[in-house]
């Protein structure tokens, strides 16, 4: 695990590359990022993860998320 | 004297949730989301499909389709648009149903870009997958009648032949092959894709399909609310025409006036 000087997180969300404090959880990371956990779902690594444990599972580095909402379409 | 349909009550069930509209539209293509909830209401809907993609995280603010067109009112049936692979559409609905608590879903695997065809070994391949995470998948299918039977085998719970290519708005080019689904079906069959205007509608459901859904034909028409009435009715027409029973048809004429008596 490679955490800088300022104790922050390399994570990438939606392709993004973002830096977050250490041992922020993924509801609280939703929170920086501007969005409400309610009207999301969220993908860590590739594993969906339930909107129930967003308070509880911590972030970690190098974490690769996808936040996707729905939108119009076919 | 026959006894008159009740036709005040005629509904239609998939997946244990039962629906009096048999019009199902998309919510993509609109010039606004205004428009959308304006043509959706107009349609009769009570249900559209809608794309799960990655929100905008530079702009988290911005507005969103569950602002106009409420999720408690419409039953949001969350689509696959745009999956090539298996793979791609299972991680898709996966994530939808997380985002939504829904597990009535639309499943499409497109085959390739230039016509849209739905891949038809991983759309089954999908299909048994979901069903057995406890998914009930609506499959985006070819007009095959036998494909048909092995996605309800498969655990379809309805099955969504195409009409036309997705967006071309050709009309039902293969009434012989949806009416053969239609017959071999115990789940509901709904044309998906394909349909131009109101009269491809009302002949998909003359063909005794449960339902239609469509997106295009009316986002892409010059007035979309007014092209989502059209709809509306022409479903309607469709289905009450299916329900009467159509006369047969015979090659010659035959005299609608009596014959006795002509002066």
């Amino acid at each position: 695990m490679t955490i800088d000087a300022d104790h922050s997180l390399a994570i990438r969300v939606n392709g993004e590359t973002r830096r977050v404090p250490a041992g922020i959880s993924i509801a609280a990371m939703l929170g920086e990022l501007g969005l409400d956990p309610l009207r999301v779902a969220v993908e860590r690594n590739l594993e969906v993860v339930p909107r129930a444990t967003l308070a509880e599972v911590a972030v970690a580095d190098g974490d690769n998320f996808e936040v996707v909402h729905f939108v119009g379409g076919g | 004297m026959t006894a008159h349909r009740n036709i005040a009550s005629d509904s239609w069930t998939v997946a244990g949730r039962t629906f009096t509209s048999r019009l199902i539209v998309g919510t993509g293509k609109y010039k606004n989301f205004g428009e959308n909830a304006a043509a959706v209401e107009a349609s009769g809907a009570q249900i559209v499909t809608v794309a799960v993609r990655r929100v905008n995280i530079s702009d988290p603010n911005s507005t969103i389709l569950t602002d106009f067109i409420d999720p408690t009112k419409i039953t949001y049936l969350p689509n696959t648009a745009g999956c090539f692979t298996g793979e791609e559409a299972i991680r898709t609905l996966r994530l939808a149903r997380e985002a939504g608590g829904w597990t009535l879903v639309k499943l499409e695997v497109l085959g390739e870009a230039k016509t849209l065809y739905p891949d038809m070994v991983e759309t089954l391949r999908a299909t048994e997958i979901l069903a057995n995470e406890g998914f009930e998948p609506m499959v985006y299918c070819a007009d095959d009648p036998i494909a048909a039977r092995r996605l309800e085998d498969a655990g379809a719970v309805a099955i969504m032949p195409l009409g036309a290519p997705i967006g071309s708005g050709l009309g039902l080019q293969n009434l012989v092959t949806i009416r053969l689904i239609v017959e071999g079906a115990k789940v509901p069959v709904l044309v998906d894709a394909g349909v131009g205007t109101a009269s491809d509608a009302a002949e998909a459901m003359e063909l005794g399909c449960d339902g239609v859904l469509m997106n295009t034909a009316i986002a892409e028409a010059k007035d979309p609310v007014l092209m989502a009435r059209a709809m509306k009715a022409g479903v309607e027409a469709g289905r009450l025409a299916y329900l009467a029973g159509r006369m047969q048809k015979r090659l010659y004429a035959d005299p609608s006036s009596p014959l006795a008596g002509i002066i």
